[in-house]
């Protein structure tokens, strides 16, 4: 009963801003209504006892993705008031579509057994996560790093030159 | 109620505070207070500064810098936290392990300071 209450609140949180994503005709307000959007998914992860995925979830999606996407308009030649149509004449092709999508997604929900695996999960995933990093997969860890200075260094390069 | 689901019971009861702490505020202020509609108060703040131009304009590239930046040392706390939850029972080896790691990223945080794209101009 609470799963269920929760579920609801987290459904409604995740959908309402979702919404305005899709229908703002401010591009600002569209970007910032990602934010709860992810925030929703975020308590969705957590009812999937996935925490680790449920940090990266606030960290890349409501923090990096979000000041990405900001950023972008930012720097976009725009105007105050700049109204965005979000809504074209291809409004009953898409909601032929999400119409027939949705009906397919409920029918395979409906129809399949969705059986569980034997065995535990552990209480907290990170610990696997991160034994898993630390452990078997250190040197993809360590080259991450390196990955991570290239796309730095790499975007500093690109950026200065344009000045 | 199994205990991991009662601790996120306490990030919940957290949640819902902390937005009642927001929320509350504007509610008894909207209520209490006296209101007088002036012109100026639509004005947006700028540091007791009369704005000038429009907020929506387009800006130079190189504030991109500063997002890319934070979005690297984003992605650098993803790996932190399983680091910081299993580093005590894999001990100095671990330790050791994410100094390189960090090491390897204030190679970085260097070179942008260096070139000055840590620069607020």
């Amino acid at each position: 009963m609470g799963e269920l209450a929760a579920f609801m609140i987290l459904s409604l949180v995740t959908l309402i801003p979702a919404v305005v994503v899709v229908t703002s005709s401010n591009i600002v307000r569209a970007a910032l209504s990602l934010v709860p959007t992810f925030l929703g998914v975020t308590g969705l992860y957590v009812m999937l006892q996935a925490e680790f995925v449920a940090g990266i979830q606030v960290l890349i999606y409501a923090g990096a993705i979000t000041v990405l996407i900001l950023f972008v308009i930012m720097l976009t030649e725009g105007g105050t008031g700049v109204r965005t149509r979000q809504l074209n004449d291809q409004v009953p092709l898409g909601a032929m579509a999400a119409v027939w999508l949705a009906f397919v997604l409920i029918v395979i929900f409906t129809r399949t057994g969705w059986p569980t695996a034997a065995g535990v999960l552990p209480a907290y995933n990170v610990v696997a996560v991160g034994n898993a990093f630390l452990s078997d997969y250190v040197l993809i860890f360590e080259v991450t790093s390196v990955v991570l200075l290239v796309s730095l260094v790499g975007a500093i390069v690109i950026a200065r030159r344009e000045d | 109620m199994p205990k991991v689901l009662l601790d996120w019971f306490y990030v919940a009861v957290f949640a819902v505070v902390g937005t009642l702490m927001a929320v509350l505020p504007l509610v008894v202020v909207w209520l209490l207070a006296p209101r007088a509609d002036l012109p100026q108060k639509t004005i947006t703040y700028e540091s007791g500064v009369i704005p000038f131009g429009q907020a929506w304009a387009q800006f130079n590239v190189r504030y991109y810098l500063f997002a890319l930046v934070f979005v690297v040392f984003d992605v650098e706390v993803i790996y932190l936290y399983p680091w910081a939850v299993v580093f005590r029972q894999l001990g100095t080896f671990a330790f050791a392990e994410m100094l390189l790691f960090l090491l390897v990223l204030l190679v970085g945080l260097a070179y942008a300071w260096r070139k000055g794209a840590l620069e607020w101009v």
